[in-house]
């Protein structure tokens, strides 16, 4: 976690990497405990809530064992060099929200809500597409420096992507943020979900090559170093076109992620601080200024403010033009009815958070059903997912791949924040979907692919050198490797 | 580019570890008062997860629980139901899925619902053995035979209140008030039924409030039975020394610094009259100026001492009754007749007439006799507790004689119960009200009965607002004494 620990490691990895071991039976050991852990889990709800042992333990039991071997197959074949802790981690995470996902799938009271429809047997769909399209990262992507030649094609991608919802007929406003579109016949997609990658790719690509124009030909003012507009300029412009997307779209989570993750690459990019101060002084001013004049985000920072008052207000139906929400103050009693320990899987009562109970609001279930103890675990395995991508980024040898890397795991990092922070009333509500264990396709599918693109960035960076290209004075060599 | 990504990762874990603190206090530090937050539902799915105890009359259950109907939202197992509703919600109150519990049910919740934690240690055993939770019992003080007779009363009378005390024990036998409400009726929280039984009931809805306890919670202006507290004022500061002694009551009465003249109803020998005459024939002018000779403070202290100007907690809370604390000479003598800013609940004027049949010894009013645990183990007896001394034994024992008199030849004669020896004292009360008195007046009567060993088993205090009434044919004695005399008599004879 903290920059000491990393120090010997990254030594040895991107100098001696010659001899690393590949970790692949590690991975596998630990991939045992992913699924077996979330297994147990199922049968513990079943047994909570029915007395029995759910009918589809096997088939469930054997849909996450076939996925994870699937996807420890596919690291093992085509990276085996990566870090062997993200795919089980990842694993434990999506089969924790599975289980969660089908325990809420239960509740009489969701049951009854209009529109219902069993969440469960979808997500572990969309587990499936999204560990394939993990398998398809790994297959085709070989190397990820290929990515940099589709810089501009990814700003174009990215842009392109974000302004979808916003087109007549195809955007989907639901619950009042527009940023789903539906496709006829499979269901609605959160784009944004997907540009975040896309940009991470165009971000990492802009900055290694202008990385040194914009650390040293700027001017000094006020102490800090500011660049010369030609340097920033391009970035800027997409970085600001996709934050008015956002906020045209009321997703201000996502535009704060990408904020933030820009700001990360451009100061790991220049190892200049005075980047630091610039974002957290525009975010301020931005942040300030979108509140100003969006009431959507008014009643955000009302109800982060004052939970209970904002609960009292949706209780009583009131109609002032603005959609008031009891989540916030059910979340709060939701975590606050878990206590230290937890009601125990399947025995409290989080459907009170209703139709959100299993996506944006599924760490509150956590917390009621797990508890401190059980939240506690969840985020530690989000902080260790990102510390292993930065420790990735560090052993990356090229500046593509270590900019690449600590974009996306920095970006994984601010969404579990701005997530877990807005769900326990640490920061105002903004909507986003923890990674994994949420439900919804998007979301997961999207996140199986930034895995993917860590691996294979991993796999490069741990991948002991190439033997020397043998010359014809030396044909007789042998190359002995310990 | 390492150092910036080494504080990156030092940045990114104290993202974590701020999510952890935070998950720490609301999950540890706060967790308990979220938890028990009164607007989490959850405390209401757990209240109704389990049976809920029973509150018990004369060793049969007045309420009970069945299974909540099924299907729709409906998360709670088992729902309240009342038998006689209507007649006992002044003592129980209601416990309602969707609108909360009030008073008894309310108060006792913890242990109705076993939740209590006098009930922790039987509870963790009947955990390890596997015992379902059960609620324990709350077993009241009440006489269901003089409910009933005091409901009954009532409701041929239209809207009004009866409370009844054990003037020995200080326990609550009656509280009755009306008009009523079932709370069967709005136990669940079904939009369709519970909750238009329940905004029919709303005050907006129904101007004669049937949520209203009036037995505890309305103040009525006492009328003439304050005299009884006037009464015993003037014995107890020494003004007048026995019940025959003749006042100094010229007639007609001027109000003191003022020009207005006290009137009597109706043309009564009240010139000089003795205080068992004036209390018989209800005199206005004695009284009145008993209250002006003695002053503000003693009368204020006298009213005091029988519980004027303090909530009871029985332990449902009683509105305070008031006694003014700020008034002019002629406002005392106005106040000393019951009427001015005088106003007093049910409760406190069956106090006074329990405080004067107790040979001036006024117990607290209580009707919770004991809390049982689901097994009947007893986890909390009340003990008769003295609330105060307003009288000495000999002042109330003249008191008593008066009040006697105005049963057996005053305006209470409805009250007489002519069989074995029984002796009523009363007072009745005509209490004016409204702006110049436009308004009908209520009808009081307050009185206890003693039986021929001299103990007094029962004092009982009667109001009826009757609107519907002709003018002219309402009285204490006619409408409340009849009633008053219906609740003595079920007492007296359910004690055989």
């Amino acid at each position: 976690m903290s920059s000491s620990t990393n120090t010997p490691t990254h030594h040895t990895s991107t100098i001696g990497s010659i001899g690393t071991p590949s970790r692949r039976n590690t991975e596998l050991a630990l991939l045992v405990f992913a699924v077996v852990i979330p297994v147990f889990a199922y049968a513990n709800v079943g047994l909570a809530i029915n007395d029995s042992v759910p009918p589809g333990l096997l088939s469930y039991g054997l849909g996450l064992g076939l996925l994870a071997g699937v996807g420890h197959l596919a690291v093992r074949k085509f990276a085996p060099y990566a870090d062997p802790l993200l795919l089980p981690l990842a694993t434990l995470l999506n089969g924790l929200g599975l289980v969660m996902i089908w325990r809420l799938d239960q509740s009489k009271l969701l049951r009854s809500l209009p529109n219902f429809a069993p969440a469960a047997p979808r997500q572990l769909m969309y587990t499936a597409l999204g560990i394939g399209l993990f398998v398809v990262v790994l297959i085709f992507l070989k190397d990820h420096r290929v990515l940099q030649r589709y810089t501009y094609i990814s700003m174009f991608g990215a842009l392109i992507l974000l302004l979808l919802p916003l087109v007549p007929g195809l955007g989907a406003n639901i619950y009042g943020a527009k940023i789903w579109i539906s496709i006829p016949g499979l269901g609605t997609l959160q784009p944004g979900e997907f540009a975040k990658i896309i940009l991470a790719v165009f971000f990492a690509g802009y900055l290694m090559v202008k990385r040194d124009a914009l650390a040293l030909a700027s001017r000094r003012f006020m102490g800090l170093y500011l660049p010369r507009g030609r340097d920033l300029g391009p970035i800027l412009v997409v970085w600001f076109v996709s934050i008015l997307i956002l906020v045209f779209e009321t997703d201000l989570g996502t535009s704060l992620l990408f904020f933030g993750m820009f700001v990360i690459m451009l100061y790991v990019a220049t190892e200049r601080t005075s980047w630091i101060v610039f974002g957290l002084l525009m975010s301020a001013v931005g942040a300030v200024g979108v509140a100003s004049f969006e009431p959507h985000i008014q009643t955000r920072v009302q109800a982060w403010l004052n939970p209970l008052h904002e609960y009292k207000l949706s209780q009583a139906g009131t109609h002032d033009g603005i959609l008031h929400s009891e989540q916030a103050m059910q979340a709060l009693w939701a975590f606050g009815s878990g206590g230290t320990l937890g009601t125990g899987w399947g025995q409290g009562h989080s459907e009170l958070i209703r139709f959100a109970a299993n996506s944006d609001f599924i760490l509150a279930s956590f917390g009621e059903e797990l508890g401190l103890a059980g939240i506690m675990a969840i985020l530690v395995i989000y902080g260790l997912i990102a510390e292993r991508g930065i420790r990735t980024a560090l052993a990356a040898r090229d500046p593509f791949g270590k900019l690449l890397a600590v974009g996306l795991s920095g970006g994984f990092a601010l969404q579990v924040f701005v997530v877990a922070g807005g769900v326990m009333g640490l920061i105002p509500l903004t909507g986003m979907t923890m990674p994994f264990v949420a439900y919804g396709g998007s979301s997961v599918i999207a996140n199986w692919a930034l895995m993917g693109i860590l691996i294979r960035i991993s796999d490069t960076a741990r991948r002991p050198a190439p033997a020397p290209a043998p010359s014809p004075d030396a044909e007789m060599t042998q190359v002995v490797r310990p | 580019m390492n150092k910036p990504l080494r504080r990156i990762a030092i940045f990114c874990g104290l993202l974590v570890l701020a999510l952890l603190i935070r998950d720490n206090y609301i999950q540890y530090v706060q967790a308990d008062s979220l938890r028990t937050d009164t607007h989490n539902r959850r405390v209401a799915i757990e209240r109704y997860a389990t049976p809920r105890g029973d509150i018990i009359v004369d060793g049969n259950p007045i309420t009970g629980a069945v299974k909540s109907a099924k299907g729709g939202i409906n998360d709670f197992e088992y729902k309240r139901t009342y038998k006689d509703g209507a007649m006992w919600s002044p003592v129980t109150g209601y416990a309602s899925q969707a609108f909360g519990a009030t008073q008894l049910e309310s108060i006792e919740d913890g242990i109705l619902t076993g939740n209590d934690d006098r009930l922790f240690f039987r509870n963790t055993l009947d955990m390890l053995t596997g015992k379902k939770k059960q609620g324990g019992n709350v077993v009241t003080t009440l006489n269901a035979a003089a409910q009933k007779a005091a409901y009954q009363g009532l409701l041929k009378q239209g809207k009004g209140a009866v409370a009844a005390i054990d003037p020995k024990t200080g326990a609550i036998l009656a509280l009755a008030s009306t008009p009523s409400y079932d709370p069967s009726t709005f136990a669940g929280n079904s939009t369709t039924t519970d909750s238009k039984a329940w905004t029919k009931l709303l005050k907006k809805n129904n101007p004669d409030d049937p949520l209203l306890n009036r037995a505890l919670r309305e103040t009525y202006p006492p009328g003439s039975t304050f005299k009884v507290v006037t009464a015993a004022a003037a014995l107890q500061n020494g003004l007048y020394s026995s019940a025959d002694q003749k006042t100094d009551s010229p007639l007609p009465y001027t109000l003191p610094d003022t020009t207005t003249e006290l009137k009597n109803e109706g043309n009564i020998p009240c010139k000089n009259a003795t205080m068992r005459v004036a209390l018989r024939y209800s005199c206005n002018t004695v009284f009145g100026k008993i209250g002006a000779d003695l002053g503000k403070d003693k009368m204020l202290e006298e009213a005091e001492k029988f519980g004027f100007n303090a909530q009871q907690f029985t332990p449902v809370r009683s509105n305070a009754s008031v006694f003014p604390k700020s008034m002019d000479k002629p406002q005392t003598a106005l106040s000393s007749i019951g009427q001015f800013e005088t106003a007093a609940t049910p409760l406190q004027m069956a106090m006074v007439a329990s405080a004067v049949a107790n040979d001036g010894t006024l117990m607290k009013p209580y009707m919770v006799d004991k809390l049982q645990a689901p097994n009947l183990d007893v986890v909390s007896q009340t003990e008769p507790e003295k609330l105060g001394e307003p009288l000495s034994k000999d002042n109330a024992q003249i008191l008593q004689s008066m009040m006697e008199t105005v049963v057996k030849q005053g305006t209470g004669t409805n009250a007489q119960i002519n069989e074995n020896g029984v002796t009523v004292g009363g007072k009745t009360g005509t209490a004016q009200h409204g702006v110049d008195n436009s308004e009908n007046p209520y009808a009081w009567f307050i009185s206890y009965a003693k039986l021929a060993d001299g103990s007094s088993p029962v004092a009982v205090a009667v109001v009826v607002e009757d609107e519907g009434a002709n003018r002219d044919d309402i009285s204490g004695g006619g409408l409340a004494a009849p009633i008053a005399r219906s609740v003595m008599k079920a007492v007296i004879d359910s004690k055989k």
